[in-house]
Parts: C-alpha cells; structure tokens; sequence
C-alpha cells in the first residue's frame, strides 16, 4: 500500500472518531480559553510589556493545549488492543506516524484557530497585521509541536503515568522550536514584517521541523515493535 | 517450507527470560494448539510470531518471511485479547478501514460480505460501543478474517466468546483448515482447540516440553497432555 495513502487512511481514521466523542478537541480548547482569559486577568492589556509578552503567553496556553490533544493520540488505541491491529497491518510504522501526526496537526491547529480570536479580544492585539506570515509560523511551530509530542506519545502509550510523562519529555526538546515561534509571533502581532534580524529564527524552525520529522519517521518503527 | 518456523527463540523481559529457546513449526495446513497454565508463555509466543515484538534471540519465519515485512504481514490473521476494532466507529467503519489498511479491492463490498458472514449486516452503521459482548466479538471474528489471512494466529480465541460466536468462529476455523490454511492458536479450551489441531505443545515457565501429533485420546481426554508430560 502507498506510504501517502496509509497514512492518509489512518489520518481519516483517528479526525472522525475524534469527530465522534470530541474528548481531546473539547478539552484542549476548553483549557486554551480558560487560561487566556486567566492570564488576561493578571495582565494589563493596554501595557506595552504585554504585548511584548503575548507571542510567548500564547506558545505556552498552545503548547500546554496541544499536550492534551497529543495525550489521546495513541492512548486512543489502548481500550480493545486496537494498537496491536494497526502494528499487524501491512502498512509501515512510519505511515502509521505519519497518519497520526497529520490528525494531531489538524486538531491542534483547530484549537488555536479558535484560541487565536480570543488571544486578540482578550489582550487588545491587532493579530491580523501580518496574517499570512502569522500563519507561516503558527503552522511550522505547531508541526513542531505535534511532532514531537506524537513520538513521545507513541513512546508512553504503555506507561501508567503517560499524562505526566508527555509534558515533561516533550517540553524540554520543543524549547528551541518554541523559541524560535515565540520569537517571530511577537514581532509579527506587534505588525513587523518578517526582516533579517528574525529571520535566523524562522530558518530554526524550518530546520527543526525538518530534522525532528525525519527522525521520528525513522525511529518509530523501533519504538512502536522494539 | 513451513507456513510457521519458530527457531531457537528466546524473549526477555530485563533479565527474565519468557521464552527459552523455542523450537516449533506448523506445516502449510497444520493447526498447532499451544497449551499451558497461566504465564507459561503463550501469549508472549504468539504476540513475537505475530511480530508485536522481536525476539531476544532466535528467528521467526512465516511462509518464509520475517513477521516485520509488510508482505509477510498480509498474509497474517491475529485475534488476541482484545477486540481490535473502535467503539466510536461503526461496524462497517471498522471492517473498511481494515480493509483499507490491507489495500483490498473495494474495501466497502469486503466489509459487507464479512458483516453478512458474522451475522452483523443489520447493524452494519451501529457504533460498536452500542454492541453487546457477542456482537463485538463476532465483528473481532471479522476484521481478523477479512483479509483473507492464510496463517492464522489466535490468542485463547474461545474465551468469554457466547455461543453464536463460537459457532462463527468455529466454522471458519474449519474452513480455514479445509483451504489448507495453518492456524497457531493458544488456548485454556482444550476441549474446543484439540477438536481442531492436528499438532499440540505445552509450554511450562517459557519452555516447550511437548511438541507432537494431537492424537485421538488427547481430544477425547483434554487433561491427557498435562497429565503425561506436564510438571506435578
């Protein structure tokens, strides 16, 4: 069977029974807003410093988010040993990380489409000053992000504490990529354009989402069968 | 060639070894009854042919394969523990996504066939978390099945199956059997499993101290095996 197509098929699979029960998208918006509104509360909006905080406050309430949707990735295939039955398909394990990843990514990126209206009203940022570079990074920065946390997740899917676990092994590697997205959203919403002095930083995140994928597309084989 | 090689397999878990140095074969056709108490090894053997995971050591063939390649895999059937299939689907979702996932020529027609074989083509668009415990099991019966696997291999396939699904399963078993299909099956139902096996092993504390012919006496009496060569 075709890569692409396994892992397309697998991609269908896990967005309609996320579709179904709505746990990991439900949850993770829920969380997205209420801490925007938190943080809301402890900062003033009309300061100057949080605005220059805001690309970072809204990485961290993405990150945090995305960790509940990445949970559920493979912990969505334990009840009935549904795993078993994917690994004994012909398909590769890379397919089969592929597929998940690519669910993940449209998941994650469907909270924060939803979280990003809210981040502007909430804190009084003009977002859409330079929107299709604020969708370049939020894009990049989010496959980093689901990356990592899909390979993580298919390397905790069998531990008890995998809801802690996750966090504490995802976060530490995503630091450069969130850096680097945290970095070049603050410029963008604050209306700069992408310039030489944050480009280095957009180049970090191509080249992480790059290097990481390739890595997790040839470690999970491993992972998955040992 | 054998359908099924185990050679010289040894699995550990840290130090332990669950498996010790296990030699079997099942012959193209054959049906091989792995039997043993509790944590003998069993499920570990059949989840390492199956190639959930690799041995420590040793080597498996399947029709000449290893496990792990993909045109090995087509050709593998596996019931185990669990059902396999998704709550939040429904039957039919299920069986084509299989079918997708094993590349079949028209996966929804497939998946019809085998919904009308297992008894669920009325309930082909209800969410399998809706299902009773028979259903479910038929539709596991199903989606092991609809691949047209030619080595079958089932982990204690007979356990808490109601009767209709028994019956299901029974009956393809045979016609497996009939189509020169080789099935590995563990199982504490002896009665059920010797009915269908032409060769048992006994597997003691990750060890196989009896491989042979499953003979008439054996079937008739089920405690036979255990008995002659099993420890006190």
């Amino acid at each position: 069977m075709g890569f692409l197509r396994a892992a397309l098929v697998v991609m269908a699979k896990d967005l309609r029974a996320e579709l179904r029960t709505k746990e990991a998208v439900n949850g993770a918006l829920a969380f997205a807003v209420v801490i925007l509104l938190l943080f809301s509360f402890a900062f003033d909006p009309e300061a100057d410093t949080t605005k220059a905080l805001s690309g970072g406050l809204l990485w961290i309430v993405f990150a945090f988010a995305g960790t509940l949707v990445l949970n559920r990735s493979f912990a969505r295939e334990l009840p009935n040993d549904c795993l078993d039955a994917l690994i004994a398909a012909p398909i590769s394990g890379a397919a089969l990380f592929l597929g998940k990843a690519l669910a993940n990514y449209v998941l994650v990126l469907a909270v924060e489409a939803i979280s990003l209206p809210v981040f502007g009203i909430f804190y009084n940022v003009h977002w859409t000053n330079q929107l299709p570079e604020l969708l370049l990074v939020l894009g990049l920065g989010t496959w980093a992000l689901t990356i990592i946390g899909t390979i993580f997740s298919a390397l905790t899917v069998n531990i008890r504490l995998r809801e802690i676990m996750l966090p504490m092994l995802t976060y530490p590697i995503l630091v450069p990529a969130l850096m680097a997205a945290m970095r070049l959203t603050m410029d963008l919403v604050a209306g700069n354009a992408i310039g030489p002095e944050t480009l280095p930083w957009l180049k970090m995140l191509i080249g992480f989402d790059v290097a990481y994928t390739a890595v997790s597309l040839f470690l999970v084989e491993t992972v998955l069968v040992g | 060639m054998n359908a099924v090689a185990v050679e010289g397999v040894w699995k550990f878990y840290g130090d332990f070894p669950a498996l010790r140095d296990i030699r079997l074969a099942a012959g193209q056709g054959a049906c091989l009854a792995l039997i043993g108490r509790n944590g003998a090894g069993k499920t570990t053997l059949l989840r390492t042919i199956a190639g959930f995971s690799r041995p420590g050591r040793g080597k498996i063939l399947i029709q000449g394969g290893s496990p792990r390649e993909t045109e090995t895999r087509r050709r593998i059937g596996f019931i185990g523990h669990g059902i396999s299939v998704y709550d939040e689907l429904s039957a039919m979702e299920n069986l084509t996504l299989y079918a997708r996932l094993y590349h079949l020529p028209d996966p929804r027609a497939r998946a019809l066939e085998w919904l009308a074989r297992t008894g669920l083509e009325r309930v082909r668009d209800g969410l399998v978390r809706e299902f009773s415990r028979g259903m479910r099991q038929r539709l596991a019966v199903a989606r092991a099945f609809l691949h047209e696997p030619s080595v079958l291999l089932l982990d204690e396939p007979f356990t808490a199956l109601d009767d209709r699904a028994i019956a299901v399963l029974q009956t393809l078993l045979r016609q497996a059997l009939a189509e020169g299909k080789t099935i590995v099956m563990s199982t504490h139902q002896l009665r059920e499993a010797l009915e269908l096996s032409s060769h048992v092993a006994l597997l003691e504390r990750g060890k196989v101290v009896f491989d042979g012919p499953c003979t008439p006496e054996m079937a008739a009496d089920p405690g036979l095996v255990y008995a002659r060569y099993g420890e006190a």
